[in-house]
């Protein structure tokens, strides 16, 4: 099979939705631009005309608005936020607009509409142009959110977002961009809210998303090394939430680190947590630990970022962490 | 039915300087109450002040190349409007930037060694110095507008005789944040002058894909207060725009928007590749319209400036700078644990948990180095 790069599976799955299907277009900022989006969206606006690739103004909320009212007039829109940052400027068409569309109206009209967003980390981003919001859209009724963390999931997901009747979050990592998997050529869908055990292992279960699932196969990899046998599981959706998977690995194992690139204090991670421990007390034999972002804004300088975004070792110390807390005791 | 036209408009453009170093001295009076004038010594040092940020400028561009410095904003080609609001303003009023003001900013007192820690990504950039009235770079687009906006409303209120210059590009006018705080101003009658920076380019969305009206400076109208266009390479002309606007402002007379029309010749960042989405005979005609080469060709033309003014000025100028990358340079990384210490006062429970913890594993690590 061949292989593919996340960023170009992105872009193999935009081209084939809108070489498929004429309702389908793209809207967002910096689409014609040859490097903003990374190269997920690179020359779609010569394939395929800049009247299905539309560059916009500045405006986030109208582009937003925009896309939805296409959205119900019978369009297939794909709403592009280069930052998720600058999403939340569209919170509220998101928010209380799209979410609520097909329950308002007795579901005779939904809100068919992607809405992409990618996390730009690191590099100087900083606290405004860096955050993992997705917990937060989570939170919302109405809203799928999925996170693709290797490049045959980024097709998949952005097929599978397109497909659904609702609207869908779909989040990109850029630290994802030049990781590479084997990607089908033809145009597949992953079903939304089904996770994957990326590593069978039988001492503790790291349940994970995002780069932070990439991050737990790093760290599976170096402790299997040091005798510890690892389960990696990949939500790949955030919500619907892929709560049997974690269960039937916890029953196996007793033990569940959740390591997420979110903040900690209510985030996704926390979701997990309660989740497992409501349905699985009995199956624990110790705490359910966290690996997340400390809960203050991210950093610019390089100093402070090393420290800030949890990596492999961290959820490696975690895992030793939590399998010591139960040896002590 | 009865027709009848209820209002009509026209949109000005001002320019006292053209390219050729020509000043147009009978549009001088009618901006200028009769008690002023502008003297050699000013333009001089209007002159003086665009070689420094210039020169900023390009050790800033030289630097990120060299890996000493981090994504940086260039400012080339827009320094006529930088040092002609800085001319303009009074220390007491309240500046907001957008990101591409590091001109203006020197100008208004922000040592040069602050700005190039800010552009290193160093958090410590940020910090400027006590009774310093500007707010701080806006890097989201337009984010700033109402934020300036209140700030004149909080004037009006404490009746402070002051102005607020908000500053931003032709892209933060597509944004909601620019309507909704201009038709507050206009509303509140507020004490704000509004300045576009012009440069046309939005990173690489041209400014006929921001916006379908022929300028910018139109949009005023619909808030109910004047908006003007100004060359934006003449730094007479936006001197002098602005100055009058800022006055209008602290009389109480409302707002007003002025569109500085320019050119960013450089690319959007160090980030960025502008060769690849636009032309390079649109750079070359744009550079013909240099704000700095026309006020040189003024100065040698009316007041004999020569090489040697010039290459004394640079050496200044360049003698300056090494000092500030020198301060700069010579700081440290700062301490991780900082990132922990700017968000409370009192740090709630579980944050001082997640600092104890990194404090721990910090000393870990440097123990374990040690051995």
């Amino acid at each position: 099979m061949r292989t593919l790069s996340y960023a170009q599976a992105i872009h193999e799955a935009h081209a084939q939705l809108l070489d498929r299907d004429p309702r389908v277009f793209v809207i967002g900022q910096g689409l014609w631009n040859p490097w903003y989006a990374g190269t997920t969206l690179k020359d779609l606006d010569k394939a395929f005309g800049c009247d299905r690739i539309l560059d916009s103004p500045v405006s986030e909320n109208a582009t937003t608005g925009a896309a939805i009212g296409a959205a119900i007039a019978g369009m297939r829109p794909i709403l592009f936020h280069p930052r998720m940052d600058f999403m939340l400027l569209a919170i509220d068409p998101i928010v209380n607009q799209a979410a609520n569309w097909s329950y308002l109206f007795s579901a005779q009209v939904s809100v068919p509409l992607v809405i992409r967003s990618v996390i730009n980390r690191g590099g100087e981003q900083g606290a405004q142009h860096s955050q993992a919001l997705h917990a937060m859209l989570a939170h919302i009724p109405g809203l799928k959110v999925v996170m693709p963390s290797t490049a045959y999931d980024a097709k998949g997901l952005l097929i599978a977002a397109m497909e659904d009747n609702n609207p869908v979050i779909y989040i990109d990592d850029r630290w994802l961009y030049e990781t590479t998997s084997d990607v089908p050529e033809d145009c597949y869908a992953i079903p939304i809210g089904k996770g994957i055990v990326r590593r069978e292992g039988r001492d503790i279960t790291i349940a994970s998303i995002s780069y932070m699932a990439e991050e737990a196969m790093k760290a599976g990899l170096s402790l299997e090394k040091q005798g510890i046998d690892v389960e990696v599981i990949d939500l790949r959706s955030a919500k619907p939430l892929d709560i049997d998977i974690i269960l039937k690995s916890v029953k196996k194992t007793g033990r569940l680190v959740v390591a997420d690139g979110g903040w900690k204090m209510f985030g996704f991670a926390a979701e997990v947590a309660a989740s497992v421990s409501e349905r699985a007390f009995h199956d624990l034999k110790g705490p359910i630990l966290r690996v997340c972002l400390p809960d203050i804004p991210a950093p610019t300088s390089r100093a402070l970022e090393e420290r800030y975004y949890p990596r492999a070792s961290d959820i490696e110390k975690t895992v030793k962490k939590s399998l010591n807390i139960v040896s002590v005791a | 039915m009865p027709k009848r036209i209820l209002e009509e408009f026209k949109v000005e453009w001002f320019q006292l300087l053209d390219e050729c170093g020509t000043l147009d001295s009978s549009l001088l009076s009618p901006l200028l109450s009769p008690s002023e004038s502008i003297t050699k010594k000013e333009i001089q040092g209007f002159y003086e002040s665009m070689v420094l940020i210039r020169s900023f400028d390009e050790k800033a561009l030289k630097l990120q190349r060299m890996g000493r410095l981090g994504t940086y904003a260039s400012i080339c080609g827009q320094e006529a409007i930088q040092v002609g609001c800085a001319a303009a303003l009074r220390s007491s009023d309240w500046f907001f930037p957008a990101f591409r003001e590091s001109g203006l900013s020197i100008l208004r007192g922000l040592p040069m060694k602050t700005l190039y820690q800010y552009w290193s990504g160093d958090e410590r950039g940020s910090v400027v110095p006590e009774a310093h009235n500007d707010f701080p770079i806006a890097i989201p687009v337009g984010t700033h507008i109402p934020h300036a906006v209140g700030a004149a409303w909080a004037a009006l209120y404490k009746k402070d005789k002051i102005a607020v210059l908000a500053t931003f590009g032709d892209g933060a006018t597509s944004k909601g944040d620019f309507h909704e705080g201009l038709n507050f101003a206009g509303v509140f009658s507020l004490p704000v002058v509004f300045l576009c920076q012009n440069n046309q380019w939005a990173i690489s969305i041209p400014v006929s894909r921001q916006t379908a009206a022929s300028t910018i400076a139109q949009k005023a109208i619909a808030y109910g207060f004047p908006g003007i266009q100004v060359d934006g390479n003449d730094v007479i002309a936006v001197y002098l725009v602005v100055k009058q606007a800022l006055e209008r402002a602290r009389r109480g007379e409302g707002p007003t928007f002025i569109e500085c029309l320019t050119y960013r010749l450089n690319d959007h960042t160090t980030a960025d590749d502008a060769s690849r989405y636009r032309s390079e005979e649109e750079v070359t005609l744009w550079q013909e319209k240099d704000p700095m080469r026309r006020l040189r060709r003024y100065l040698e033309k009316t007041y004999d400036w020569s090489t040697s003014h010039e290459e004394a000025l640079q050496q200044e100028v360049n003698a300056r700078i090494s000092t500030a990358v020198e301060e700069y340079e010579s700081v440290g990384p700062d301490d991780p644990l900082q990132m922990f210490d700017s968000l409370f006062e009192t740090l709630p429970k579980d944050l001082l948990e997640q600092r104890a913890e990194l404090k721990r594993r910090i000393e870990k690590e440097q123990e374990g180095a040690r051995h």
